[in-house]
């Protein structure tokens, strides 16, 4: 627990806090930048550039070593990766405008064939040069060990320069993300900026492959931003609390991942993030499972409590046991089923409200007005004291319920 | 042909044969019914489906694999519907979210798992050992018709074999049905046909041939074969019959050029290794995929008439 400590206060020595940082500042590029991304229906994009970025990885050592350099350099791996990247966005985009084939296809195509170009690249690069090939399998996965100083410079460098560069398209994207058609009428090149999004995204998806590897870099895009999407229903908002919780993410995974080293990066962040998601999709308080079941509850306590009412207004016996619960436990009625004086007033008003509404919509003539009816919202609610006065005239005086 | 040839190469060759068709015969329909992506979640989540089933019997024997990973798409695929519904998330980030984090969940199982005693990596998963299939017992051609050398094939070979075939039959068995739910389904569903559970039905013969595929070549080429070669024959032919016809053709190509050229390109450009075979199939199917975008007499989208280029 100590050393769990120690590593959440970012004194788990020196490594594992340049680690921390990277993670924490390439959760918060993530969720951001994601936002946008979900937001315009393209989460799966993301999977094809970041399965696109093997080859760039394995022709990058390749070159670098060609050229006789340190074939490790993490900036030019993520140079190559981007490259290769950028290419197999450029291929989606290409089959699915100029081909009869749907997105979905043209993102598994270039995902599958870039991918499998990588792993022939990475077998030409095992037999190249014996103990030479740099555990370049790492970028798969994602691993933090011996994580130079560089290293984590480039990383939190790059994520600053994206979160950066989101802050400032973010009114330009926000407005393609929800209308493309109004943003083009506005004078926005929707095209540009969707590249622009993808490049933000391609980006991301670069300087992550380090520390969550390739296969998993497009959960911590979307999930944070999913996750946000939980808890607020403003697209500004979203941005920053889906970048929290990708740097939440990202802090949890790399200090769990400094106790435990053998563990790859990657799934331990993804899987928090994942458990984030999950209380979200449960508790959230607008959209989440649980709000939503209590919203249905209630719902049914009120139109349960209406329509027992009236039929205690009617004098009608009364069947439905949840109808019977809900109204022996407003105290309307008694245990054997008979109203209380309570209840009889309670549905003595119900029964004037539902003879106020039947009348509002034989006489009044706006219909904006009576099609509110729904059996549920009381009449003062939406006419006017005159009006309903208006409706009392023809109704006549109050009755009460025979006891 | 040399006696080398049967011993090291026809057993992959074949395998690679059967696993591309197994797939490319569901990937039709899926890509028809904009699910191509489903084919890539399930590849994904065979993973933790073959580890848990790994974990829970202890050994890698054949058929809890099997079970494991199509227990573990049918979770995926119920996964996926729920956060849809539940959560109002559109198809693409739920899926996202949901074959990524069980991926996540089956490589963190594997590493905390002690699988040192069995050949059960995430690299393996990845990547496939398609190389590695060879037929021990073999001495020739004439060893085809040799029982004692025959009984040394790899186990793979009859399964995947098999696999090929129930997708074909089942393939042919349902073909109406099936047609009439892609392009139609409404209409299929006042024919009387259960589109739904026809649609799931697909989803599952798909993780099964994912499964199968997956033991001898790798996550990779699943992918690969549930999408490239469909997508090509999609731009080949306006008719489903012909482009399950072309389809499977292309997944042959792949599957055959593939292995030649990763296993003896590499020698004839001088160098001294082999590359990995499942990539190159995977690049293969990418280049034919390539090659009918461009010039596929079908690849226009109707009523926009082939674009020039």
């Amino acid at each position: 627990m100590s050393a769990f400590w120690q590593a959440l206060t970012f004194q788990a020595g020196y490594n594992a806090t340049l680690v921390t940082l990277g993670a924490v500042l390439l959760g918060f590029a993530a969720g951001a930048v994601g936002s946008f991304m979900v937001l315009r229906k393209r989460a799966l994009v993301s999977d094809a550039m970041a399965h696109a970025t093997l080859p760039g990885v394995g022709l990058a050592f390749i070159l670098m070593v060609a050229l006789g350099g340190e074939g490790r350099n993490l900036a030019g791996l993520l140079a190559g990766s981007a490259i290769t990247a950028g290419l197999g966005l450029l291929c989606v985009d290409w089959i699915t405008r100029h081909t009869r084939l749907a997105e979905d296809a043209a993102i598994g195509a270039v995902l599958s064939v870039f991918f499998g170009i990588g792993i022939v690249i990475l077998t030409m690069i095992q037999t190249m040069d014996g103990g030479r090939q740099a555990g370049l399998e790492g970028f798969l996965l994602g691993s933090t060990a011996g994580m130079l100083y560089a290293d984590a410079l480039v990383i939190a460098g790059g994520g600053a320069l994206a979160v950066l560069a989101v802050w400032l398209l973010r009114r330009p994207m926000t407005m393609v993300a929800f209308d493309a058609g109004f943003a083009q009428a506005m004078g926005i090149n929707v095209r540009r900026i969707d590249l622009a999004m993808m490049g933000l995204v391609m980006g991301v998806t670069v300087i992550g492959l380090k520390i969550v590897g390739l296969i998993l870099i497009v959960a911590l895009l979307i999930i944070p931003a999913v996750t946000a999407r939980f808890w607020t229903e403003r697209s500004g908002a979203m941005l920053w609390i889906a970048g929290a919780l990708g740097a939440l993410a990202g802090y949890l995974g790399a200090v769990l991942s400094t106790i435990a080293p053998a563990m790859p990066t990657g799934p331990i962040i993804v899987l928090i993030a994942a458990g984030l998601f999950l209380f979200s999709l449960l508790f959230a308080p607008l959209r989440g499972v649980a709000a939503a079941v209590i919203r249905h509850q209630r719902f049914q306590a009120r139109v349960h409590r209406r329509q027992g009412l009236l039929a205690l207004a009617r004098l009608e016996p009364i069947h439905d046991p949840l109808t019977l619960r809900t109204l022996r436990r407003a105290g309307l009625i008694r245990a054997d089923g008979v109203a209380t004086d309570a209840g009889r007033a309670e549905a003595a008003r119900a029964a004037r409200d539902e003879r106020r509404w039947d009348m509002a919509r034989f006489a009044h003539q706006d219909t904006a007005l009576t099609g509110r009816y729904d059996g549920l919202t009381p009449i003062d609610a939406v006419f006017t004291r005159d009006q309903i006065a208006g409706f009392d005239r023809l109704i006549g005086p109050p009755q009460g319920v025979q006891s | 042909m040399s006696p080398e040839f049967v011993q090291l190469s026809l057993t992959p060759i074949l395998i690679g044969i059967f696993a591309a068709i197994a797939c490319a015969l569901p990937g039709n329909f899926l890509i028809l019914r904009r699910q191509a992506l489903i084919g890539d979640a399930i590849s994904h989540v065979v993973l933790p489906g073959i580890v848990v089933a790994f974990l829970v019997t202890g050994t890698v024997a054949a058929v809890p694999m099997l079970i494991g990973a199509a227990g573990a798409a049918v979770v995926a695929v119920i996964l996926i519907e729920a956060i849809k519904r539940l959560g109002g998330i559109e198809p693409g980030a739920a899926m996202g979210v949901v074959f990524t984090s069980l991926f996540a969940g089956g490589v963190l199982l594997l590493e905390q798992s002690d699988t040192s005693s069995v050949h059960l990596d995430v690299e393996h998963a990845l990547m496939g050992n398609l190389e590695s299939l060879i037929w021990f017992g073999a001495s020739g051609w004439e060893s085809l018709f040799d029982p004692a050398a025959l009984a040394t094939l790899p186990p793979e070979l009859p399964r995947i074999a098999l696999v090929a075939m129930i997708v074909s039959a089942l393939t042919w068995l349902f073909w109406r049905p099936l047609t009439i739910s892609t392009f139609d389904e409404g209409f299929a569903q006042a024919l009387g046909i259960r589109a739904a559970s026809l649609g799931f039905g697909l989803v599952i013969v798909a993780a099964v041939a994912a499964v199968a595929a997956f033991d001898a070549v790798g996550s990779i080429i699943v992918i690969a074969m549930f999408i490239c070669p469909p997508a090509a024959a999609r731009l080949m032919t306006n008719r489903l019959g012909h482009q399950i016809g072309w389809s499977v053709v292309f997944a042959v190509i792949s599957a055959v050029l593939g292995y030649v050229l990763a296993g003896y390109g590499p020698l004839w450009l001088g160098a001294q290794d082999s590359v990995s075979a499942a990539g190159m199939i995977a690049a293969v199917s990418g280049v034919i995929l390539a090659l009918t975008a461009g010039f596929g007499p079908c690849r226009a989208r109707v009523g926009q008439g082939p674009v020039a280029g």
